[in-house]
């Protein structure tokens, strides 16, 4: 069979050229009116840790997807096995769905070729990040939590380390090409106190392995581990919240559906303007807010560009308050008169802010929940945005500025949208995750709506 | 408006499989058609090459697993089709034991040398796992057995012509625009064949053809600076295209998407204490993040605590035999023989054969979830010597571990149904289909909302409400249990994509449940304006 023949890509990621040939051979399979070729060729290393490693693991991979488009009708195969007899069976395929699919009358041709902003988010110490190395780093992760969680007996840590190296290339049959490499390391760690009682939580995600510290996320955990111990019920109800950078990095991105234009202009978004048409030019949150994703952004590194070859740029989504723009698929911004702009979170995300630390933020709050971060978010109602969720892994509660005691969790049912109306203060960006910059938030009555026995 | 017998009658109609499951009756083998796939012999040789480097690199036990999996999807709006998409994934994975340390590598190189490179792969992750060990891995011991195994079905959905496929999708969006006030309809289709070829060290060599469909239908209601959705609940299912023939979407999506005008006009609900009916099409989801997720034993002693939380049933010394979960006439069931559902197979991913198991029996926790690893940290409180067999990769890419088989609600004793559960109810919410959820890390507090709901008043269905959501802890929530539906009520529904693990990895799971009451529970309402 096949198979047999595979004449895969080695190990290592593609190459730009390497990219190229590939891509230009599937193009060659090709009878179609237009057809274009997603290629992602990736390297991933995995270290998984419960007091010992629990699984690690080690994957090569590359996969295409062809997208056949036969007069106004289009559909997509893809595969993984690269010899010429599955290349061409997948092609062949792509252009039957085609030809079995109805006419598209959203249909969109294939763009022309493009010029992208170039974007480095290729680190090779990240690629380069083997078994043993990560294992040294976990192992560091789980000495730093078990010293700096000494005062609470035999602390239980558990985490993971992955990797990930990624070449992703577009090419169509007008001679469009883009090809970008990315990599990323990203590392977490639970702390748990042996009692049952406390529970921490720490992560770092960066394209650059040498911008995670894996000791420190480690001391972090452990400290939040210990000053959670035995935590106190208090009456759930309105509070003032002190969110963590992290705690908003598990809020803010969920804005994206009510960002998509076309829900709306359907009227099926909170940007829906009642009567018809959009909120776009009205003030829709705090004039402290400004939300925008860059994908050259130093701090964001994003995709240049989206799986049909269009440039991503920097877009401001909201400024100073005022929602500036909604994301517009190519057909959309056609039919509207807008700017194609790709989804919301191709270029990464970031929510501007001031010079605060979080320690300040609560130090200006006179009582309140400080929230390291979220758990379990999922959406009650698309026209508030509102979500529920609980709170995870250290809340303790502010008074006169300081914390004064670690708190039980609380269940919660908020908007990211209209919290941000209720905007007390904002503190200094910082990379959260990967293609995410955000600060610590201090929010008005934010609703916490029941209790959580959960640690 | 009628909408309890209606349901009841639906219910009733729609699960002529389930309940042939419950009876182990099943389908008739006859009318399978479709034959399981013979081993490739190039995958066998394959696997061979990995183990034989495994074992030279000092493996005392290695398993391989070759992965073809095929996956079609059609999404449709309206009048259009926004998607057709064929994926196949082709791979092989490799995974070491070495001094009691795992280790995992896969490729999609699928030579001899491809082979042989990941089982030196995986073998070298073992050794670098020794840098953090406080445990050895033991594994229970399993009988080797060959062999092949397919899903049942009639029709294979990836041999239906993809026309017939998108012609029922639109027929169905046809149906509900008909109805006035819809003004978006989306339909869709999720279809997987997965070929798997497992091969241990130990002699075991399975090949398994597992076929999944996913149908998927929702219709929106625009009204003046409102909308409202309504999803009907289809199942997925492990059965063929003979399974979404039978739900006849066009004739059905008429009647559903009536159900999102409703909702525009229907009241607000008063937030408070209210008795709870939940339909099975809602409960199967409370069940899986309530019970199902806090009896996988991986949870439990922590190795999921990084991800997907813990389990307040824990430390199992004091849970097993001892934690009172319910009532008395309470009993569910872990099983991966069950007819027509998304979890089962003739093996796991370890080999070991197919199980069912009571999770609770009476009321009364009595086991978990388990693989061959995890047997020794529990055999001594339940004399379970073997593994339950709930080792799972979803990939060839993917290392196995620990996931959930379909976790189900054993139906009551007298086989009463909604109806007779909504006469006896004097104020309270019937809940419909699953809406949002969300539960806390150790599966204690929990919130859920639904598709629609209908207020009980002295026995009688007296109208719609709108922006519900019930929330409650588990044991409090299962405790106020008092009235379920007999084996005449019993739907099997389900999830394809149940997310755990680092890297996650998505799980497909059934859960069968019965209508059942729950006393006092809090309702709250999800309408917000600041």
């Amino acid at each position: 069979m096949s198979a047999r023949q595979a004449a895969g890509p080695g190990d290592g990621l593609l190459t730009r050229d390497q990219a190229k040939a590939l891509a230009d051979r599937v193009l060659s399979f090709s009878a179609g009116d237009q057809t274009r070729v997603n290629i992602t060729s990736e390297r991933d290393g995995n270290t998984r840790f419960a007091e010992s490693i629990t699984t690690s693991g080690g994957v090569t991979n590359t996969s295409l997807t062809v997208t056949v488009t036969i007069g106004r009708r289009r559909a997509s195969a893809s595969t993984n096995v690269l010899d010429e007899a599955s290349l061409k069976r997948t092609v062949e395929l792509a252009a039957r769905l085609a030809r079995l699919s109805p006419e598209d009358p959203e249909f969109m041709p294939e763009l022309e070729p493009q010029s992208y902003a170039t974007v480095n988010a290729f680190v090779e110490r990240t690629a380069d990040l083997n078994p043993e190395a990560r294992a040294t780093a976990v192992k560091r992760v789980v000495d730093s939590a078990v010293e700096e969680g000494k005062p609470a007996g035999a602390i239980f840590v558990a985490g993971f380390l992955e990797t990930h190296a990624r070449a992703t290339a577009v090419a169509n049959s007008n001679g469009l090409f883009a090809y970008h490499r990315t990599t990323d390391a990203d590392l977490s760690v639970t702390a748990r106190t042996p009692d049952g009682t406390g529970s921490g939580w720490a992560s770092a995600g960066s394209r650059d392995w040498g911008a995670v510290d894996p000791a420190r996320l480690g001391r972090v955990a452990a400290q939040k581990a210990v000053a959670s111990r035995n935590p106190q019920a208090i009456e759930p109800g309105m509070y003032t919240a002190v969110l963590e950078p992290q705690a908003v990095t598990d809020l803010i991105p969920l804005l994206g559906g009510a960002l998509n234009a076309r829900n709306a202009d359907e009227g099926r978004s909170a940007f829906s303007k009642p009567g018809g048409g959009t909120r776009i030019g009205e003030k829709v949150v705090d004039e402290r807010v400004t939300l925008y994703s860059d994908p050259a952004d130093p701090g964001l590194l994003g995709a240049p560009f989206d799986n049909e070859g269009l440039p991503i740029g920097r877009i401001v989504w909201i400024e100073k308050g005022v929602l500036r723009n909604l994301a517009y698929t190519r057909f959309w911004a056609q039919k509207q008169g807008g700017r194609p702009t790709g989804g919301v979170l191709a270029g990464g995300l970031a929510l501007a802010g001031g010079t605060k630390s979080t320690e300040e933020l609560i130090a200006g709050c006179p009582r309140g929940v400080l929230v390291t971060h979220f758990f379990y978010i999922r959406a009650l109602d698309p026209r508030t945005v509102l979500q529920t969720g609980l709170t995870r892994d250290g809340a303790f509660l502010i008074e006169n500025g300081t914390i004064t005691r670690p708190l039980k969790n609380f269940r919660w049912n908020e908007s990211p949208l209209l919290m941000l109306n209720r905007l007390e203060d904002i503190g200094r960006p910082e990379p959260t995750a990967v293609g995410r910059m955000m600060p610590a938030l201090r929010i008005g009555n934010f609703n916490f709506t029941s209790l959580s026995d959960a640690v | 408006m009628s909408p309890t017998r209606r349901d009841f009658l639906k219910t009733t109609a729609a699960t002529a499989a389930s309940l042939a499951a419950i009876r182990g009756l099943g389908l008739d083998p006859a009318a399978q058609t479709v034959a399981p796939s013979p081993p490739d012999p190039f995958a066998i040789e394959l696997a061979m090459e990995a183990l034989t480097v495994a074992r030279g690199a000092g493996a005392s036990y290695a398993d391989v697993r070759i992965g073809r999996y095929r996956r079609q999807s059609i999404i449709t709006r309206e009048r259009q089709v926004s998607g057709v998409s064929d994926n196949e994934s082709y791979g092989l994975g490799v995974r070491t034991l070495i001094n009691g340390c795992w280790g995992f590598a896969a490729t999609s190189t699928m030579t001899r040398a491809g082979a042989q490179n990941a089982a030196r792969d995986a073998a070298v992750l073992s050794r670098a796992a020794r840098t953090l060990q406080n445990r050895r891995v033991e594994l229970a011991p399993v009988t080797p057995v060959t062999g092949t195994w397919i899903t049942p079905v009639r029709r294979d959905p990836m041999e239906v012509p993809v026309e017939d496929k998108i012609a029922l999708l639109l027929a169905s969006n046809e149906g509900a625009l008909k109805v006035k006030g819809i003004r978006f309809v989306n339909s869709g289709l999720a279809l997987l064949r997965e070929v798997k070829t497992l091969v241990t060290s130990e002699g075991t060599s399975v090949t398994q053809t597992l076929i999944r469909v996913g149908p998927t239908f929702s219709a929106t209601a625009v009204a003046p600076g409102d909308f409202q959705s309504f999803a009907e609940e289809i199942a997925p299912r492990g059965e063929g295209w003979e399974y979404v023939e039978s739900l006849d979407m066009p004739g059905n999506a008429e009647r559903w998407a009536s159900m999102a005008v409703e909702k525009l006009a229907a009241r607000s609900v008063e937030a408070g204490t209210w008795d709870l009916i939940v339909e099975p099409t809602n409960l199967w989801l409370t069940l899986h993040e309530s019970i199902g997720h806090p009896t996988e034993l991986d949870r439990a002693i922590g190795e999921e605590a990084n991800y997907a939380g813990t389990s307040f049933i824990a430390p199992p010394e004091k849970m097993i035999g001892q934690l009172k979960y319910g009532p008395g006439f309470m009993n569910v069931q872990a099983d991966r023989t069950q007819e027509g559902s998304l979890s089962r197979v003739a093996w796991d991913d370890e080999g070991v054969p197919a199980d069912r198991w009571l999770l609770i029996e009476k009321g009364i926790f009595k086991d978990y979830q388990t693989t061959r690893e995890q047997v020794a940290r529990i055999q001594k409180l339940t004399g379970v010597n073997r593994s339950h067999g709930c080792s799972f990769a979803d990939s060839w890419d993917a290392v196995q571990f620990q996931r959930m088989p379909n976790v189900s609600l054993l139906p009551g004793d007298r086989d009463i149904g909604l109806d007779d559960i909504v006469a006896d109810t004097e104020r309270g919410i019937v809940v419909k289909h699953s809406g949002s959820w969300s539960i806390d890390h150790q599966r204690y507090n929990f919130q859920f909302s639904g598709q629609a709901f209908h207020e009980v008043r002295k026995g009688k269905v007296v109208g719609m409400l709108r922006d519900v959501a019930y929330q409650s802890t588990t044991p409090v929530f299962w405790n106020s249990m008092d009235m379920i539906g007999g084996k005449s009520s019993y739907w099997l529904g389900g999830a394809f994509n149940d997310g755990k693990g680092e890297p996650s990895q998505i799980n497909s799971v059934s859960h069968g449940c019965v209508p059942a009451r729950f006393r006092n529970v809090t309702i709250l309402n999800t309408r917000r304006s600041s």
